[in-house]
């Protein structure tokens, strides 16, 4: 199934979630979504017939200054064709449905997110620093991190 | 973990108090393949629950990619990452790229990038299964697959200088062509290789304690595998049939003939620990005969002719992803006008893989769950980046 068919699927069941569309001249066509609205079109895109997304290849945070993003990338098994969504919540309140309870691969992904985003999963079972220490201030790969001067007593800048 | 305690007579009069058990392994433990922590509650000597610990390898990876000056000197730091596999590391971030750039490279360049990622594929392998047969016991197999694994790293010294951590495969080309023996000598390793392949396959995936220890442990469900994203031989080993290098093919792959090999429960049950194992084996095989006809056919050429003397994408964003020793290896770029990467991040087989430990060993022994360790294959440097 093409990107273009996909998203008049999803733009059918989620009028009004649909927030915005790249589907030609892009390496990864991708359909953006209303961030609380990402576990409904989880289950959906999961269960129907036609789409069957069962393999969640990859789940990534982005800083896009002012914005926090979660990037998914799907894939189906049976149907062998991909789709990216996206979501974009503001820095302040990084509340993004957990879509562990579709994809059980989401947990450790969602756990990166937070450790290294700050993005909060909501709904997750398990939301806890998964790369750095449990005493880690602040979460790294924001654009605005600033490297604390001790980590415990130990020199952090190198 | 439950609070009951129970209490049993022994047949002395004793009372017995017991209890469930934590126990720490790692992260330093031989078995844990690196500085894997886990927390494993325990029930006498049956594993109640296991919580892994990562991040004692952690080195901010993504976070040094955000601070280059150019795309290419992301390599040397992809190469780190599995430190086992550096190769095909390379190319699965050189395939995100030239998908994000809109390069094509020479047809040449496509079959040495291949002809590596199959002798790193084999190289990897027998990292594995040899220290997984010293999981076991075994400890023939280890030596003879490190003798062999050694003319492997002689032919990638011999192209690029490097044992371990190459900086072989640039974006758009290679850092070197060929040497003028390397065809030579590569074929002399497959013709040679394939004794010692057969020989450890009596040796040790047949033998009676081995598969008594592998066999019906630590079984992996089809469903359950897809659900964490499981790739690679530890999805191969569920019996689904998925590779992709067939499914999802990337450079010339769909040019070779070869098979993908599925566990089929030989011994046991499909998805179990001999499976996973026994998939690594077979696909070896494989892997020289995909060497073999890209060695007898390489196309002349200038491999450094696609390398962009600036990269300086447009904004956009691509996700590549390879089959590598472990799985699926994925890197996702988010660009902007720049010349330094926005954003990467790099989805790592062994990663996904271990996520599932959880699930895979509740029931079985603490004996047991070093078997199924080793069966996952994890790399700690690409687990904790």
């Amino acid at each position: 199934m093409t990107a273009q068919e996909i998203h008049n699927i999803l733009n059918d069941q989620f009028a009004g979630t649909i927030l915005d569309a790249k589907l030609e001249n892009v390496p990864d066509p991708f359909v953006k979504i209303a961030a609380e609205k990402i576990l409904d079109v989880a289950v959906f895109v999961m269960n129907d017939e036609r789409l069957q997304f069962d393999y969640l290849m990859c789940l990534s945070g982005v800083d896009y200054k002012g914005k926090l993003g979660v990037t998914y990338h799907l894939f189906s098994m049976t149907h062998k064709h991909k789709i990216v969504l996206k979501v974009e919540v503001p820095t302040e309140t990084p509340n993004v449905p957990s879509v562990e309870s579709v994809w059980k691969t989401a947990n450790w992904h969602e756990r990166e997110a937070f450790d290294l985003f700050g993005l909060n999963f909501e709904g997750h079972p398990d939301l806890r620093r998964i790369l750095l220490p449990d005493d880690w201030e602040g979460h790294p790969l924001r654009k605005d991190y600033q490297t604390p001067e001790f980590y415990n007593g130990m020199k952090v800048p190198y | 973990m439950s609070e009951t305690i129970e209490k049993i007579k022994t047949s002395t009069g004793h009372v017995l108090r017991t209890e469930e058990m934590v126990v720490n392994m790692g992260p330093q433990h031989p078995s844990t393949h690196g500085v894997l922590r886990l927390e494993v509650v325990l029930d006498g000597e049956i594993v109640v629950d296991v919580i892994p610990h990562l991040g004692y390898l952690h080195r901010c990876f993504e976070k040094h990619c955000e601070h280059m000056t150019s795309y290419q000197q992301v390599i040397p730091y992809v190469d780190r990452m599995d430190y086992v596999a550096a190769m095909t590391n390379e190319m699965a971030y050189v395939v995100a790229a030239e998908k994000l750039l809109k390069i094509e490279v020479p047809e040449r360049v496509h079959y040495i990038r291949i002809i590596m990622s199959e002798l790193q594929r084999i190289a990897s392998h027998l990292i594995a299964i040899g220290t997984f047969g010293i999981d076991m016991g075994a400890f023939t197999p280890f030596l003879y697959y490190f003798r062999d694994r050694e003319k492997i790293l002689e032919l990638f010294e011999m192209t690029c200088g490097a044992r371990l951590l190459y900086n072989y495969i640039w974006i758009g080309g290679l850092s070197h062509d060929i040497p003028p023996q390397f065809v030579e000598k590569t074929k002399e390793f497959c013709t040679d290789f394939k004794k010692t392949l057969q020989e450890v396959n009596d040796l040790l995936n047949y033998n009676e304690i081995f598969i008594k220890r592998t066999a019906n442990v630590g079984i992996l469900p089809k469903d359950l595998a897809i659900n964490y994203a499981c790739s690679g031989p530890m999805l191969r080993g569920s019996g689904v049939n998925w590779d992709l290098r067939r499914d999802d093919p990337y450079t010339l792959y769909n040019k070779f003939e070869w098979d993908v090999i599925v566990g089929k429960g030989e011994m046991g049950t499909v998805g179990d620990v001999w499976d996973r194992n026994i998939v690594r084996q077979r696909e070896m095989w494989e892997s020289l005969r995909i060497i073999e006809q890209a060695i007898a056919n390489i196309p002349e050429g200038d491999v450094q002719k696609a390398i962009p003397k600036r990269i300086r994408p447009v904004a956009g964003d691509a996700y590549g992803r390879i089959e590598g020793p472990r799985g699926e290896l994925g890197f996702y770029i988010v660009a902007e006008e720049s010349v330094t990467p926005y954003r990467i991040k790099a989805r790592a087989p062994a990663f996904v893989n271990l996520s599932v430990i959880n699930e895979i060993s509740k029931g079985a022994m603490l004996a047991d769950l070093v078997a199924i360790i080793g069966s996952i294959d994890i790399v700690l440097g690409e687990v904790d980046r």
